[in-house]
């Protein structure tokens, strides 16, 4: 602060400031100590700096590979289980590959993974989520989280899931790339749930009307089979939201192996979900 | 006098001990904020929400 404090009585400014003046020690002392609160501080706003640099690279990049690695372990265990043959005796193997969808699941637990989210469109390099029932910030780390209380899949009413669009894996980061008629298949202990994308609409983060059973109309009683997805958007804001609604076309139990959408992407009833690279946009 | 400087001062060893000590530390501090600091801080940001209505509808009823 005191840095031109001046050399008191000492006579001419430029010329001879006698080196045994009593001004010399004191105004050194004190541009010494400007100076190490200066060097403090500067350090400590480098160190602020380098910590938030340090943060985004944690935000964008070391969550995504955390959650990938947890959500492909989920998938992988949910898969396993499934293809178990103990557990596969729910769904009865007398039903057509384009019957009804069989009833009764039972609702699951808060945070529990009872679903695989595949979406063709996302590409060879997108891994199947684990769906996850709640929707706050655990959950969205753990996979696409399903909005509890909105329909099961393959139920009438609308099965509302929301993803992130960035960071923890962002497994809804492609949500915009998906186009009407776009296969997005739920997987579950009985099957695949083959839902066809329809429209697609972005809106405040409050109209929670578009997870209604009937999106839009949350008097209304439902009689489709729908799906909507939820992101958010633009990509890396909190502004509004990204909406994709899908309609059901057609329920295949596992004993009839994994639908035509999922060719290539997963072993029928086979071992881990893990994208094998091949063919298939 | 400066921070950094003083700690460099404080570690032990020849310069090159110092360094391998000094990054060693960083490394921890990166560690302890991966792990602890920045989980803790994440929701507090605000571009990590995808859901409509998180706040006021929990169970995501018919009532917007």
């Amino acid at each position: 602060m005191t840095t031109t404090a001046p050399p008191a009585p000492t006579g001419a400014p430029g010329a001879a400031a006698a080196p045994g003046t009593t001004g010399r020690p004191a105004r050194r002392r004190s541009a010494s100590a400007a100076s190490a609160v200066a060097t403090v501080l500067g350090e400590l706003l480098v160190t602020l700096g380098v910590l938030l640099l340090l943060f985004t690279a944690w935000q964008l990049w070391w969550t995504d590979v955390v959650a990938d690695r947890a959500q492909a372990q989920t998938t992988a265990a949910l898969v396993e289980g499934w293809s178990a043959p103990t557990s596969v005796g729910t769904s009865g193997p007398g039903a057509g590959p384009t019957s009804a969808p069989p009833p009764a699941q039972t609702d699951p637990g808060p945070g529990e993974a009872f679903a695989v989210v595949h979406v063709p469109r996302f590409g060879p390099d997108w891994q199947p989520r684990p769906l996850v029932e709640g929707t706050g910030v655990e959950e969205l780390q753990e996979g696409v989280g399903h909005y509890p209380g909105t329909a099961l899949p393959g139920e009438v009413g609308n099965v509302a899931v929301a993803g992130h669009r960035n960071t923890y894996g962002r497994p809804f980061h492609e949500i915009a790339e998906l186009r009407v008629g776009d296969p997005v298949v739920l997987e579950t202990a009985q099957g695949w749930f083959v839902y066809r994308a329809t429209t697609h609409e972005v809106v405040r983060p409050d109209q929670v009307q578009v997870v209604a059973p009937v999106p839009g109309r949350p008097d209304a009683v439902p009689t489709e089979r729908l799906l909507t997805m939820t992101a958010c958007h633009p990509i890396a804001s909190a502004r509004e939201r990204y909406v994709q609604h899908a309609v059901l076309d057609r329920f295949v139990p596992r004993s009839a192996g994994a639908p035509a959408e999922l060719a290539g992407r997963t072993a029928a009833g086979g071992t881990g979900a893990a994208t094998d690279g091949g063919g298939a946009a | 006098m400066s921070l950094y400087g003083a700690l460099w001062r404080h570690l032990p060893g020849p310069p090159v001990v110092r360094a391998l000590l000094a990054v060693l530390l960083a490394l921890v501090v990166v560690a302890v904020c991966f792990r602890w600091v920045f989980p803790a801080l994440a929701p507090s940001v605000p571009w990590n929400e995808g859901t409509v209505g998180a706040a006021q509808a929990p169970s995501a009823g018919p009532t917007p």
